[in-house]
């Protein structure tokens, strides 16, 4: 029980996390050159929006819920169930971002979640 | 939307660093652990020692500038592609650190790894054959 309480937290904190920088970085905008300068008024952009620092938080707590998990799970066991970040990851970006997933997206999702769980595994 | 060569190329391009520095900086937090070693008990001058052993080394310091760039490359690529994108595309890593044990480092690599690699691969392919954005400019 403790340990599908603290997946479910680890997975959806990881994935909100994620899709919050994400939702960040949609706001400001392309960055359409890297020179230094430019890079670096996009992060001045970045730390002022407060979709990013959502993020981070949930990115801390996902990080503090896998070093929980790893205190007394093996890795061989936390690193395969992760794989289920890229389907609530998907479905993350289809309806809080927006994106338009194909049925060709959605089978290689599925390839790779049901993939990096064999290699974990393997 | 088709997606232009050079905005196909910069995004394969920041996938390609998002790979390299992740598997980096874990690599460098990894090697960084093993030599400082298990946390000797859970009081506050065993965590208080293992605090000053993690932050006074070099490795731990190269995974986490590793890991500052990753997030920067990270939020560079997600300002105009998706995420269901990159997420997938990022993924190639866990195909590439096993490829590298077998044919660099000669480590043997079980049937259930390599059927693990096949379907990231094909995964990977499938996902790059889609547009690497799908929603409107902001």
């Amino acid at each position: 029980m403790r340990t599908a309480i603290t997946l479910i937290i680890l997975v959806l904190s990881g994935t909100g996390g994620d899709i919050a920088v994400a939702h960040a970085m949609k706001r400001i905008g392309e960055v359409h050159s890297f020179s230094p300068m430019v890079i670096l008024r996009f992060m001045g952009r970045a730390m002022r929006e407060g979709w990013l620092w959502i993020g981070i938080a949930q990115l801390t707590l996902a990080f503090c819920s896998l070093l929980a998990l790893l205190s007394w799970e093996d890795v061989s066991f936390v690193v395969p169930a992760m794989a289920l970040s890229y389907v609530t990851g998907a479905l993350g970006g289809k309806y809080f971002l927006g994106e338009k997933l194909t049925p060709l997206r959605w089978a290689g999702i599925g390839l790779v979640s049901v993939g990096v769980a064999l290699v974990c595994l393997g | 939307m088709k997606p232009s060569p050079t905005h196909s190329l910069k995004t394969s391009i920041l996938v390609a660093l998002l790979i390299v520095l992740n598997s980096a900086g874990n690599f460098f937090f990894g090697l960084g652990m093993k030599r400082i070693g298990a946390l000797q008990g859970w009081t506050m001058p065993a965590l208080h020692a293992a605090f000053v052993a993690v932050f006074s080394s070099a490795w731990i310091w190269l995974g986490i500038v590793s890991m500052l760039l990753f997030l920067g490359a990270l939020m560079l690529v997600l300002s105009w592609a998706d995420f269901s994108y990159v997420l997938p595309a990022t993924a190639s890593m866990y195909a590439i650190v096993p490829l590298l044990g077998h044919f660099v480092l000669g480590e043997g690599v079980t049937a259930l790894r390599w059927t693990g690699v096949t379907l990231i691969c094909l995964g990977v392919a499938f996902v790059a054959r889609t547009p690497h954005s799908t929603t409107e400019k902001a």
